[in-house]
């Protein structure tokens, strides 16, 4: 099962769950990722140990998908 | 699967130079001319004073303090990039909520076991990188590169983003750490140096519960080589 969550003031929200086999788990999910990328999140997938990579489409076969702000200087 | 090489951020600073490690280098050079800079007259005059007047003293006593405490300040300045920020709401010895709970517990499955002891005893997370090894707090982030040297960097979620009020501290972490594993030179750009500077001075001037992170690294990290040029 994958996982699609939003880092926010709760810890993390869980926003959708899907199998990449099941197209209107799928569909939802593709649905709330572009919601959250036009309220200015950011997409990032685990790809092995000390790396990550920023998505603009929902990887599908991602085990969890994780939506952050973006981070400025401060 | 679309993704994107270069930290989103750094649009928003393109007028900066991509960090590496040359540039590291050349960064880290510049903070000592500078600090020399400022201990350099304040001896000489101290030595000048004491050489034409030996009751000068006292004067030249204030100006070797001048040389120690100039460069104390900028360490500080460097420590205070790891200081968590203050939460209005949080008395000291508070147990931690439910929110902070699950950050940290989100956090723990981006690091391995030794990074989460790590972050339970300090509340900094150790990462280790092509530049050197990092270790991330909420606010900040500090780079050990080679055996000597520190670079601080100021970099927390963007503040003028409003849902960023509030968050966790385990998310704050978890942003600045993937926004590190993505584009760690993109990191360095996009955040602002505070310090560059001797560890020893770091260590001096940070909290006593995060100097074990310090230690952490000198056992785990090999030495990085401050030629190497790689990047992530």
């Amino acid at each position: 099962m994958s996982k699609l969550i939003r880092m926010d003031h709760t810890g993390h929200s869980t926003l959708a769950e899907w199998t990449p086999g099941d197209p209107a788990g799928v569909e939802a999910a593709v649905a709330a990722f572009r919601a959250e990328l036009d309220r200015g999140y950011l997409a990032m997938v685990s790809t092995g140990p000390g790396h990550a990579e920023h998505v603009r489409e929902l990887p599908v076969d991602a085990e969890l998908v994780i939506l952050r702000l973006p981070i400025s200087g401060g | 699967m679309a993704t994107i090489d270069v930290l989103p951020e750094t649009a928003a600073v393109r007028w900066r130079p991509r960090v590496d490690a040359a540039q590291l280098r050349l960064r880290g050079r510049l903070w000592t001319l500078t600090t020399f800079s400022h201990v350099v007259p304040f001896v000489a005059s101290a030595t000048l004073l004491m050489w034409m007047q030996p009751l000068a003293l006292p004067v030249a006593l204030v100006c070797l303090a001048h040389a120690w405490i100039i460069p104390e300040l900028y360490a500080q300045r460097g420590a205070n990039v790891l200081r968590p920020p203050r939460r209005p709401h949080a008395a000291a010895g508070t147990p931690p909520t439910v929110s902070e709970q699950r950050s940290v517990g989100l956090l723990g499955d981006l690091v391995g076991h030794d990074a989460r002891e790590l972050h339970a005893r300090t509340g900094l997370v150790l990462e280790p990188g092509r530049l050197g090894t990092w270790l991330v707090g909420e606010a900040g982030a500090v780079l050990l590169h080679g055996r000597r040297r520190a670079f601080c960097y100021c970099v927390r979620v963007d503040p003028r983003q409003a849902r960023a009020a509030g968050l966790p501290s385990g998310d704050r972490i978890a942003h600045l750490l993937l926004a590190l594993r993505s584009d760690e030179a993109g990191f360095a750009t996009v955040a602002n140096l505070a310090f560059s500077g001797a560890q020893w001075r770091l260590r001096r001037r940070m909290r006593k519960e995060m100097r074990p992170a310090l230690k952490a690294v000198g056992t785990r990290a090999p030495a990085f080589d401050s030629g190497s040029s790689g990047m992530r």
